[in-house]
């Protein structure tokens, strides 16, 4: 096969009644890739996914999975991906062992090579204390290792991932993290989405950030992240400090423009380059302003939606809200 | 030397060559389920239905008191008024029980469909290529045990308080095999509600209303004579009289009459129509 995109999706559209949730976006994922799909609730995330899996009829647009129409052939698409939801899919009323058994089962695979599997993925995602229990003593962590480990068992070449680690603690979403480095290793293609900046800057290769339905910006974190400044020094000027003089200094020393939070004397400065950030500190103490508390910070997905689309990500949960 | 080279290079080519290949894995998929992988899925259903079963016994309560409590009921309520005496009543009386609990299991089947679909593991059913039919039909085999234990159940009943089926053996076992057949066959109906309705609590709903005016409105526990001319017309041309009389046929004459024959291609058509209706409704859901 010449065309080596693992996902090409173009002008894809969902309504809700009147509500349009995904508004023409195009993907296009190469193979062997992780590409993050990158947005706050509601941006239109899940509902392309849940599109391109065939779990919801594409209202317009065309997609192809590995050269395979989605619209037309939901069936081979079910072959060749495999999905893991925000909320775990598994069933509850069966143990981990049953699940992985019933998938494998559902799946082709005869009783003998589905119990090995099952007992291979148990193995692979620490769960074989925990295999014969009840999926109700499961904690959240344990239960997304399960899904994962389901949507694996015949390892299919493309594996979407929706929000894999919201809601997890950060050891558990770490451990999530390598075993998703580990996919790719053995040529899977991964597309997944994410609130977080950290978690696309982290595993993907390649971001789309979504914002109402609409792509906003493609591009590899490192360029994203340039595009909203490296990251941000934040300070607290002590009591009395004259904020106009700080602005100054700050406009003299970086050419860049503070952003002033003045009730509480708080002030965020985009860095370029981290290492200036002493520049500033001496240049303020030798203006003779005193700062109660000093932290620089990475750029938030908040501030990077701000770059992108003038409005902040909040706006977005709102609109979830309302709808 | 040739060896320490070759496991150097090994080492990033490896996960390669054992990793999937999207181009061969495109060129294994079918474009549809066939009829053997179908099967194979469907019984895996019924196999996860059978688990449940197991786990939450509270599901048979319905199959359980049922046929115990209005067997007896109706017998001694009704038995003197619509037959003079008990005995006489109970060779009326029992098929139509046994319509009515097959009735009332039909309609646990769409409830319980409902609600299992709203649960995240139907996500996956549906993210798998497989037959859309096998998350229908896997739990309607398992439900045959529940429409085998409620039939039985009523016959013991009604042998207990004194009913002497005419039908001998062949005729019991037949009345309940026909019974066990309409009711799955009927359950089609009720499955087709509930990927239809948004809630367990609406397909509740819906099938009370279809339920009782289906049981009560027939011959199940009095003779359709005995009605006014327009009820009668009704109760005539409703399948569960035909399945009542046929049952009526096995049980009390060990007979294999035409009614018997009616109801059998009444339930094929109910299953031929409702059937598609409901695997086209499920998999619209998506």
């Amino acid at each position: 096969m010449a065309d080596l995109s693992a996902v090409r999706a173009e002008s894809l559209v969902k309504n809700f009644g009147d509500f349009r949730a995904v508004d023409g976006i195009d993907l296009h994922v190469r193979q062997g890739e992780i590409f993050g799909v990158l947005g706050p609730n509601g941006a239109g995330k899940t509902t392309t996914l849940r599109m391109l899996a065939t779990l919801l009829p594409i209202d317009g647009g065309h997609a192809e999975i590995f050269g395979v129409d989605v619209r037309r052939e939901p069936h081979r698409i079910r072959q060749l991906v495999g999905v893991t939801g925000q909320y775990a899919s598994v069933d509850e009323d069966l143990t981990a062992r049953e699940n992985l058994w019933l998938f494998a089962r559902l799946q082709g695979l005869p009783s003998g090579r589905a119990k090995s599997i099952a007992g291979d993925l148990l193995d692979r995602f620490g769960l074989q204390e925990a295999a014969d229990r009840p999926l109700s003593q499961f904690s959240g962590g344990m239960r997304r290792r399960l899904d994962l480990a389901s949507s694996l068992i015949t390892r299919p070449p493309l594996i979407f991932l929706d929000e894999p680690t919201t809601g997890l603690d950060p050891r558990t979403r770490g451990q999530m993290w390598d075993t998703i480095r580990e996919l790719v290793m053995d040529g899977s293609t991964i597309l997944l989405t994410t609130q977080y900046l950290d978690e696309a800057d982290q595993l993907a290769d390649r971001i789309a950030v979504i914002d109402r339905g609409r792509k906003v910006a493609e591009d590899t974190p490192d360029a994203l992240k340039t595009q909203v400044g490296e990251s941000t020094l934040q300070l607290r000027l002590s009591e009395g400090a004259d904020t106009a003089l700080a602005v100054d200094v700050v406009r003299r020393l970086l050419g860049e423009e503070p952003v002033l939070t003045p009730e509480s004397g708080r002030m965020n400065i985009p860095l370029p380059d981290p290492n200036r950030a002493a520049d500033v500190l001496i240049g303020l103490r030798e203006a003779g302003l005193g700062i109660s508390s000093v932290s620089v910070a990475k750029p938030t997905l908040d501030e990077v939606f701000f770059a992108l689309t003038g409005h902040g990500a909040d706006d977005e949960s709102q609109m979830e809200a309302a709808r | 030397m040739t060896t320490t080279t070759s496991a150097a290079t090994a080492g990033p080519v490896a996960p390669d060559r054992r990793g999937v290949d999207p181009a061969a894995v495109v060129a294994r998929t079918t474009s549809h389920p066939s009829l053997r992988d179908t099967c194979v899925q469907t019984l895996a259903m019924a196999w996860r239905a059978l688990k449940k079963m197991r786990r939450k016994p509270e599901q048979f309560f319905d199959v359980l008191i049922q046929p115990l409590l209005f067997t007896a009921m109706f017998a001694f309520i009704f038995g003197g008024a619509i037959s003079g005496s008990v005995s006489n009543y109970l060779p009326v009386l029992i098929p139509g029980i046994l319509a009515q609990t097959a009735l009332t299991v039909c309609m646990a089947t769409g409830v319980q469909l409902r609600e299992d679909m709203d649960k995240g593991v139907f996500d996956r059913f549906k993210s798998l290529p497989i037959a859309r039919f096998a998350p229908l039909a896997g739990p309607m085999i398992a439900d045959l045990i529940r429409y085998g234990i409620a039939s039985v159940l009523t016959l013991l009943t009604g042998l207990l308080i004194g009913y002497r089926p005419g039908g001998g053996v062949f005729g019991c076992a037949a009345g309940v095999a026909l019974t066990v057949i309409s009711g799955w066959s009927l359950a089609w109906i009720f499955t087709w509600l509930g990927t239809l309705a948004r809630s367990a609590q609406s397909v509740q709903g819906i099938s009370m209303m279809i339920m009782f005016p289906l049981t009560f409105l027939s011959n199940a526990f009095v003779p359709a004579e005995t009605l006014p001319d327009w009820l009668e017309a009704f109760v005539k041309v409703n399948p569960v009289s035909h399945v009542v009389s046929a049952v009526r046929d096995l049980l009390n004459d060990g007979a294999v009459t035409a009614e018997v024959g009616w109801a059998v291609v009444g339930c094929a058509v109910v299953v031929v129509i409702f059937a598609p209706l409901a695997v086209r409704s499920y998999s619209r859901k998506m």
